[in-house]
């Protein structure tokens, strides 16, 4: 059943306060999750007064000030901090997003940072994804063809067809869609999710693949692809605008193309 | 027990496709598709028939469109019950018996509410 009742060391705690020694009027509260599953002990909830005045204007930036100048054991994934890499998805003012792209000033308040919802936390914001990049693999995120390549060059697509993956190759594989999803939180076992479904129906379409029907046949299953009741808050938070709930929804039309 | 060390990839693939799923996807759309016209049509007789007695309820049933409508609402309306609480089952009950079980009750119950409405029906449309 949905466990109505929480595990231990589920409770977040409050935790200690960091004041900015020296900063001017400028100062903004950052309150982040802190949990070390080793210690034994509840999540925590810390809060840091960061300057910005002298801070980035982005989530990140002020991140990575708190953890060079008023805690290093704050621990959070980054590396590309320009929207490109998905390492730094993050639950910031209570919606999945990356920490890089995401700017303090659209938040009223204190900046609340948790990890992304429903993942094990291996460490403060950093969720365990094997899960999701096992799920990844599962769909062969890769060109399956049979018919081999013309002999002197690549294979080709026409520009109608290379417009059909816009919207779905700029996916970033950040996991802020199937960690907003309840469907995936409730079933990520046997669920799919909306990013590894976008990424699949990303391969469906690809003119230059020739195994729709292996693909369309891996996901007719009732919880792979059919757990997805549409309910859009993929669609809702993606970082990078795409539509996951579409792309879903255009998979549950190929199934039906081919029965009628 | 100890954890699993299957790798992650084994998980996932688990038992593999379950090769279905489609069917009850378009029965689901299908039935709800078929319900929107024929709620409104038993709403509409419903209330037409509020101050009506008992015979005049049972003339009305008697006619074969009446009871073709009735059966075919009752019908679609039990079958999209039993394709929903199906999937509420498979969200939230997670113990594999638990969900047997329900699973295997709300099909049982599902046919013999909409065996009984059927019944009732032929016997207003085919009593005296």
């Amino acid at each position: 059943m949905v466990e109505f009742n929480l595990p231990a060391n589920s409770k977040v705690k409050g935790g200690t306060t960091h004041k900015a020694e020296g900063a001017g009027g400028n100062t903004r509260n950052f309150q982040v999750y802190r949990y070390d599953p080793d210690s034994g002990e509840n999540p925590r909830l810390d809060t840091f007064e960061v300057d910005m005045d002298d801070c980035g204007p982005m989530v990140l930036d002020a991140l990575i000030k708190i953890k060079n100048e008023i805690d290093p054991t704050v621990t959070f994934r980054r590396s590309c901090r320009e929207g490109i890499c998905g390492s730094c998805a993050m639950n910031i003012d209570g919606t999945n997003t990356l920490a890089c792209t995401k700017d303090c000033a659209d938040v009223k308040g204190d900046v609340k940072i948790y990890p992304l919802p429903h993942l094990e936390v291996i460490k403060d914001l950093v969720g365990d994804l094997t899960n999701f990049y096992a799920q990844y693999a599962s769909i062969k995120p890769w060109l399956v063809a049979d018919s081999p390549a013309p002999p002197d060059g690549e294979r080709l697509q026409s520009e109608e067809e290379r417009k059909l993956i816009d919207g779905l190759y700029e996916c970033i594989l950040c996991a802020c869609c199937s960690t907003s999803c309840p469907s995936y939180w409730w079933n990520s076992d046997r669920y799919l999710g909306p990013a590894v479904l976008l990424q699949a129906y990303r391969w469906l379409i690809d003119s230059r693949d020739d195994s729709q029907g292996e693909r369309l046949d891996a996901l007719e299953d009732p919880f792979r692809l059919y757990k997805c009741h549409t309910i859009m808050n993929c669609t809702n938070t993606c970082p990078k605008g795409l539509n996951p709930a579409k792309a879903i929804a255009e998979i549950k039309t190929m199934m039906v193309q081919r029965q009628v | 027990m100890t954890e699993s060390l299957r790798t992650p990839l084994a998980k996932v693939r688990g038992l593999g496709s379950a090769k279905g799923g489609t069917q009850h996807f378009w029965l689901q759309r299908l039935t709800a598709i078929a319900l929107i016209p024929l709620t409104v049509w038993f709403a509409l007789s419903i209330a037409s028939l509020a101050s009506a007695d008992q015979g005049a309820v049972q003339s009305w049933m008697q006619s074969p469109l009446s009871a073709t409508l009735m059966i075919s609402f009752l019908v679609a309306g039990f079958w999209h019950m039993k394709l929903g609480i199906q999937v509420v089952i498979e969200d939230y009950v997670h113990g594999e018996a638990a969900k047997i079980t329900c699973l295997i009750a709300n099909s049982l119950v599902s046919i013999f509410l909409g065996l009984a409405a059927t019944l009732s029906v032929l016997k207003m449309l085919l009593g005296s």
